[in-house]
């Protein structure tokens, strides 16, 4: 309280000092200063393309009157001599929390409603959030950003999905917030973080929390267009906002491309803060043509002596460590416009080192001077006062001893609206150089260096070299060096005036405390010597070792994206799932992409052969229900989230589809999780290993949705129990409501009537229409039977039940239904649920005629699903060819793909996968498997890759001891994990999962 | 397939009578038989082509060819396995088997106790002879197996149990046969919950908990050799590791790991010794053969643990330490391991796919697995004189396409292969008419 009290004070006191024009005065007379102040003799960049040598700048009033090599200057001006320094404006840094405390955490544990009122129906929807209504000027961090050449920054509260508006602070230590304050109004934020401020358990992913943003912006167009009969401030709020700059956090690349897909599907384009990964795949970013804010936090080496710890690092952690400083050069040459910001480092002093990492790696100073002027000035609309040295500019600028990206060069002053902030001393005079003097008889060397910056000093008698400390402020040096006599610790203190310019004057102390007149005269310039620096030699980016940028860019990543081939397999066992069935000693001709020819004896001209004789040939396996390639599962926070889609977060950089495919996968339904009785969209993919997110999923995919039943649903394991439903009972309400919300919401919308646009209602809607299809969790019969019922009781079908362990028990009426089963092979046991879970499940559903598949849950068991199909000829006695249809052409069959995938038929797509062996059995490695005449796993290929990541490695290790040997920082190793997903996985956890 | 179909009525006739409850233990073996024709497969390495095997009291009284083996005595039946594989019963090792029933239920959890050194703990009290999900191994081939408990430094000790018994006194077959830690991990992730970094880093308390151990061992050994004035049950349960009457399991997956509990082990004067999981192990193969400290393997169907690591490391790991001389057994722990121990033929199976000859996988679940635990003199092997712990196969057992199991036997004792599952698939089979 005391505290606050003083800042109050301190703050008031600050007010009377600087009023404004008609704010009274009571503390003397009003005394204004129309003075002019000029800059003569400089090297002067106006801006990052104008650069004027031996010219003046001339500021008064914080602003830059004129800038010129002859302009006239004004008698009342105070002239500043720079002959040899240089002036560059001062940066602009637009993605700050300057002056701002990050709100405190609200609480622990899940509610389900709003915590607020008259605001949206979500707390972690901020847009009224105004900055200034929780910033204080924070003149320490303005001091370290002064040292790194910032004079502007924008500032904003980080919390929140939609987190308010930002403003622009000067820097200027010496004013108040009436001045500093250049606009109070400059951008508008967001995330897909959630508030810490609310428990409001929705979003719990970022699939969530990009429905939300979308839904948001429904909202916020309904609303002004006075539909809505109730007072939201937050959604007034954000069409207010809608001018501003809006700014996104995306943190990473992957996430950027999601936020500019938000915006895309909103009408908004975002500027977005980068995570530095852009590089990985820069065609994608280039393609958003949104503005990068570039966080430049480079990581420091790995420390790697302990080999064996250091054995567990990632290729893809090494790699990011040597490719990272290359990523604003690769941008710059890309034509990515971007700006460089201090946000995301540890330590704000490291931003000039890596800047320097940066330019070293390639990026043209000229960039990197417009990356921290002109792009910030534009983007916020203020080109005419910042960004660059015109007229009318605010007079933010740097006084240098030389070029700012220059390790050497030294920042003396940082002036932000014409206040000068000293960091080096302006008019020191250099006094480095080789002196003489002679005390009591003896005859001393003396030479300084560093004394415009951190000043050093060797004192030399005769053959001994005499410890010695300087001191150099303001004309006056301090000596303090040892005696010649090593067996004494006795000293010789001096202290001596420079202002003459030629030599030290002044008195020594002896240790006797004799005082004695002292002289030093200089023998030599340091600027005479010739400096041959070994390490001075700009590098160049030839000379660095950069790791190859891989798709995708982690091990066995490839350097270059392979190509669809003409490929004849000869002679080869082809299990073609048609009435054809097992061919012997049969040849399979692939072509653009498809299947061309099955058939003995084919010839084709321009094929690459392959000689299958003993091998087989299968379609590629389907895998109704995987969790890998997402980088998340579960929107828990509502018992409904058909509005999310699991198409929006695949992740194309996990190592499960490249181990997918050396089992022979081709295509997967990523299924979202089963925490909610309506889950959401599914992303039906194809393992095409190395493209990016978008490229995989399936072109014209057919629609589908998850459902979920039982134990997970009503959250049985579960300590709270606040969320509808707890019971089986509950879930069937939980559909009945839905569709009858959803049959009036279409009908509304053909009604021709305003209606307010519900993501939810849409997707549900489809279903009703048909045009959606549901993959259900499901494990006991009541469950089973209770969703069929629920679907006829609205006229449709359900069209898979997944997991679906209890199927055998309503075969006959999942057949009168229609519907599928995808099923485990002999999963059981794991939870109460699935007490009467038997393997021969798989046998009897299909016996009783209906489509039957065989599917994961699991990314290690996927890579064996041709093994699981087999179970089924274990248990129960399927036929061989009916258990490989059971993870080939029935899974195509339930995904409404089998026109194109599933079998081996003329004209299907050619994902085709080389077995070395029977199929079903267990002895069967995949040799290759392709994907539309794409070799996407070759066991050879795999071999060679094997030993090039060995290679890969070594080199960077030994560039990172390299690093450390040069007493670089470095941190302490870390093991790349990748957490399993299985259907209950949430995001930010962190414990292990259970299956299920 | 007809014969499938064959075997399927057969099955079907014999469950009508057992329906719902669980199995019946079979009873004693009154009647020597005989099982004449099949390929057996010993266990050691060895193969016998066109074989016989005569059992009597439980114990295999004549194994060999069949044309060259007189059959002399009268009330004897006839098995006609021509055609057919004869298998030793398979052996789970670090099994958890009859502690837990169903995963999620806690109430049916009895794998860990809380403390951190538990020696004293024994499993085998608590192993449930009948559990369901035990009768669910019998078709496949898995009759034995260790019951390990799980949970802190020094889990307790287990008990090695067959999987047909009326309750767990007549399902041992050595009890308090070992004890088990957990190697201190050589990474740990900081406190997310309280904002700390989550990723996995060097483990900082690495020495400290190995030194915490140390002392443990130390101590221990100190109170068995004094005068015992006080009763330490814990210190008392690990007597056994220093006179060698008990083996030491350690559960240990990273080169560092294993190789400082190869050391710490040795320094213990532990004589028996076997490394748990070893994902690393045979980075350090040298290192174990020249300790004669044998290898546990982890389940081999597992994803790789690092994202670099070759997409078949795991699968190749079996024969790289075979190949270096170290005695090898596969163990099935993970995710819904007791369930998926019925699967130990197929992680066998995936090592020949991986390098192994069939019969070399073999010895991983069958001779191998009873050496580490000390029960070869009976298990293991199909050998004149042994336990008649065995079963017959249409084909491959390590193979799912072909592991049809049509005969099991322990101690010649002839099981029922039915389950709780084959009960519901015939009821359901049956409501369909599909049979």
């Amino acid at each position: 309280m005391t505290k606050t009290l003083l800042q109050l004070l301190i703050f008031m006191c600050s007010f009377s000092l600087f009023a404004q024009d008609y704010f009274p005065s009571n503390t003397g007379v009003k005394a204004n200063n129309s003075n002019y102040t000029a800059f003569t003799n400089a090297t002067i960049h106006v801006s990052p393309t104008e650069t004027l040598n031996n010219a003046t700048l001339l500021i008064k009033d914080g602003k830059v009157v004129k800038v010129g090599t002859a302009i006239n200057i004004p008698k009342n001006t105070t002239k500043i001599d720079l002959t040899g320094k240089r002036i560059y404006p001062s940066f602009i840094d637009l993605y700050t929390t300057f002056g701002v405390k990050k709100p405190e955490r609200g609480g622990t544990g899940p509610r389900y409603g709003a915590g607020r009122s008259g605001f949206y129906w979500n707390d972690h929807i901020m847009p009224e959030q105004d900055v200034m209504a929780s910033f204080t000027y924070d003149s320490k961090t303005a001091s370290q950003m002064h040292q790194l050449g910032f004079g502007v920054v924008n500032t904003h509260l980080p919390d929140g999905i939609a987190r308010g508006t930002g403003a622009l602070i000067a820097l200027n230590n010496d004013a108040d917030n009436s001045k500093r304050v250049i606009d109070g109004e400059t951008t508008q934020h967001f995330s897909f973080t959630k508030s810490v401020t609310s428990r409001q358990a929705y979003p719990s992913s970022i699939m969530g929390s990009m429905a939300l943003l979308r839904q948001m912006y429904n909202d916020a167009s309904w609303y002004a267009n006075d539909n809505a009969d109730t007072k939201d401030l937050a959604l007034e709020a954000l069409n207010g906002n809608k001018k501003l700059l809006q700014i996104f956090e995306a943190g990473s690349r992957a996430n950027l491309m999601r936020a500019d897909k938000v915006g895309d599907d909103s009408n908004v384009q975002y500027t977005i803060v980068g995570g530095g990964d852009e590089y990985e795949r820069i065609n994608e970013v280039k393609r958003t043509n949104a503005t990068i804010i570039l966080p430049i936090n480079f990581r420091l080496a790995y420390d790697v002596d302990n080999a064996l710890l250091a054995s567990t690092l990632s290729l893809s952690d090494m790699r990011a460590w040597n490719q990272e400083p290359h990523n604003p050069r690769l941008l710059a040459e890309n034509a990515i416009n971007f700006t460089l910001t201090t946000h995301g480092l540890k330590s704000k002093k490291s931003f000039k080192s890596n800047l320097m990492k940066a330019i070293e790696s390639g990026l043209s100073k000229q960039k990197a001077l417009e990356a921290l002027t002109t792009v910030p000035a534009k983007l916020l609309g203020k080109s005419d006062v910042l960004g660059t040295l015109k007229s009318g500019s605010y007079a933010n600028f740097l006084i240098t001893s030389g070029d700012v990206f220059d390790k050497k060069t030294t920042l003396f002053e940082n002036w932000v609206q014409g206040t000068p902030h000293t960091i080096n001393a302006l008019n020191v005079r250099d006094i480095d150089g080789d002196y003489t003097f002679k005390l009591a008889g003896n005859d001393y060397k003396l030479s300084i260096s560093g004394s415009t910056s951190k000043p050093n000093a060797k004192i030399e008698s005769g053959t001994n070299s005499l410890g010695t400390k300087i001191n150099y402020a303001d004309d006056w040096v301090n000596l303090t060096f040892k005696t010649a006599d090593s067996l004494k610790k006795e000293y010789i203190r001096v202290v001596a005036n420079t202002a003459s310019g030629n030599g030290l004057n002044g008195k020594a102390i002896l240790p006797n405390g004799n005082e004695l007149t002292f002289y030093a005269s200089k023998t030599q310039n340091v600027a005479d010597i010739k400096i041959i620096d070994k390490n001075d030699k700009p590098s160049k980016i030839n000379d660095v070792f950069m790791s190859p940028i891989t798709y995708p860019n982690l091990a066995f990543g490839f350097n270059t994206k392979p190509q669809s081939e003409t490929l004849l397999f000869k002679n080869a066992t082809v299990w073609t799932n048609e009435s054809d069935g097992i061919l012997e000693n049969t040849d399979v001709l692939i072509k653009d992409g498809k299947i061309a020819k099955i058939g003995k004896d084919l010839f084709s001209k321009n094929a690459t052969v392959i000689d299958a004789t003993g091998k087989h040939i299968t379609a590629g396996i389907i895998d109704e229900h995987s969790h890998i390639a997402a980088a998340s599962i579960n929107e828990g926070g509502h018992n409904s989230s058909a509005e999310v889609t699991i198409e929006d977060v695949i992740d194309d950089e996990d190592i499960d589809i490249y181990r997918n495919l050396a089992g022979g996968v081709t295509s997967i339904q990523i299924l979202h999780g089963s925490a909610n009785p309506i889950g959401g969209r599914s992303a039906i993919i194809k393992l095409k290993w190395g493209e990016a997110a978008d490229d995989l999923v399936y072109a014209n995919s057919p629609k589908f949705i998850k459902f979920a039943l039982g134990e997970n649903v009503k959250q049985s394991r579960s300590s709270r129990n606040e969320r509808f439903p707890q019971s089986r009972m509950g879930v069937e309400q939980v559909f009945m409501d839905y569709f009858t919300r959803a049959k009036a919401y279409n009908d509304a919308k053909k009604s021709g009537k305003p209606y307010r646009k519900d993501a939810e209602m849409e997707v549900l809607t489809e279903i009703l229409n048909k045009e959606r299809f549901i993959s259900c969790h499901s494990y006991v019969q009541s469950e089973i039977n209770m969703l069929m019922k629920v679907a006829e009781k609205f006229n449709f079908n359900i069209n898979t039940f997944t997991h679906i362990l209890e199927g055998y028990k309503v075969a006959d009426k999942m057949k009168d239904h229609g519907v599928g089963g995808s099923t485990f092979s002999d999963w059981w046991a794991y939870k109460y649920e699935v007490n009467d879970a038997i393997p021969y499940n798989a046998a009897i559903m299909h016996n009783a005629g209906v489509v039957v598949a065989i599917n994961s849950d699991d990314a290690e068991m996927s890579r064996r699903l041709n093994q699981e199909a087999a179970k089924s000829i274990k248990y129960g006695g399927v036929s061989e060819e009916d258990a490989l249809k059971f993870v080939t052409l029935n899974p195509a069959k339930l995904l409404h793909l089998d026109d194109r995938v599933g079998s081996l038929k003329v004209g299907k797509d050619a994902d085709v996968v080389l077995w070395s062996d029977h199929p079903l059995s267990i002895y069967a490695k995949a040799e290759k498997t392709i994907i539309e005449g794409v070799t996407y796993f070759d066991i050879e290929k795999d071999k060679q890759m094997r030993d090039s990541i060995k290679k890969e490695k070594s080199e960077l290790v030994r560039l990172m001891l390299q690093d450390k040997n040069k007493g670089l920082k470095t941190q302490p190793i870390k093991k790349k994990e990748k957490e399993l997903l299985h259907c209950d996985s949430m995001d930010n956890e962190h414990s292990t999962h259970n299956h299920n | 397939m007809k014969l499938l179909n064959k075997i399927n009525s057969v099955l079907f006739l014999l469950c009508i009578s057992l329906s719902f409850a669980q199995q019946t233990p079979a009873p004693e073996q009154t009647k020597d038989f005989a099982i004449v024709g099949a390929t057996v497969h010993v266990g050691n390495g060895d193969v016998i082509e066109n074989s016989i095997i005569v059992v009597s009291n439980g114990k295999i009284t004549t194994i060999g060819l069949a044309d060259s083996t007189p059959v002399t005595k009268q009330a004897i039946d006839i098995i006609d396995a021509k055609g057919k594989h004869v298998y030793p019963g398979f052996i789970v090792s670090n099994g958890t088997l009859g502690l837990v029933e169903v995963d999620a239920v806690k109430a049916s959890n009895d794998l860990s106790e809380m403390g951190t050194f538990n020696p004293h703990v024994r499993s085998i009290i608590a192993y449930n002879a009948e559990s369901k999900v035990i009768e669910s191994m019998r078709p496949n081939g898995v009759l034995l197996g260790q019951v390990v408990p799980r949970g802190g430094r020094i889990t307790g000790t287990s008990s090695i149990v067959q999987y047909d018994a009326w309750n767990w006194e007549d399902a041992a077959i050595k009890t308090d046969d070992g004890i088990h830690i957990n190697w201190p991990n050589g990474f740990s992730r900081g406190r997310w919950w309280l904002g700390e970094d989550p990723s996995l880093k060097p483990n900082k308390d690495y020495s400290k908990q190995v030194k915490e151990l140390t002392d443990y061992f130390n101590e221990a050994k100190s109170h068995n050799n004094g005068e015992k004035k006080e009763t330490n049950l814990p210190y008392e349960a690990m007597a056994g590791l220093f006179n060698g009457s008990k083996h030491l399991y350690i559960n240990a997956g990273d080169e560092k790991g294993i190789t400082d509990a190869v050391n710490f082990a040795k320094s213990q004067g532990v004589s028996k010794v076997t490394i748990v999981g070893g994902y690393q192990a045979s980075k350090v193969a040298n290192l174990l053969k020249q300790n004669n400290v044998s290898v546990m393997l982890q389940r081999v169907h597992t994803r790789p643990e690092l994202e670099d690591d070759d997409y078949d490391y795991t699968f190749k790991q079996a024969k790289a330490l075979v190949d270096a001389g170290v005695l090898v057994a596969l163990e099935p722990s993970g995710q819904m391991e007791r369930m998926n121990s019925r699967n130990l033929p197929f992680y066998a199976g995936t090592t020949v796919a991986y390098g192994l000859t069939n019969e070399q996988a073999l010895q991983l679940i069958t001779s191998n697995a009873a050496k580490i635990m000390g029960i070869d003199d009976m298990y293991g092997t199909l050998e004149k004189g042994k336990s008649a712990t065995l079963f017959i196969s249409e084909g491959d057992a390590l193979d799912m396409r072909t592991n049809l199991v049509t005969h099991a036997f322990i101690d010649g004792r002839s099981l029922s292969l039915e389950s709780h599952q084959t009960t519901l698939w015939k009821r359901y089979a049956e409501k369909y008419g599909q049979n």
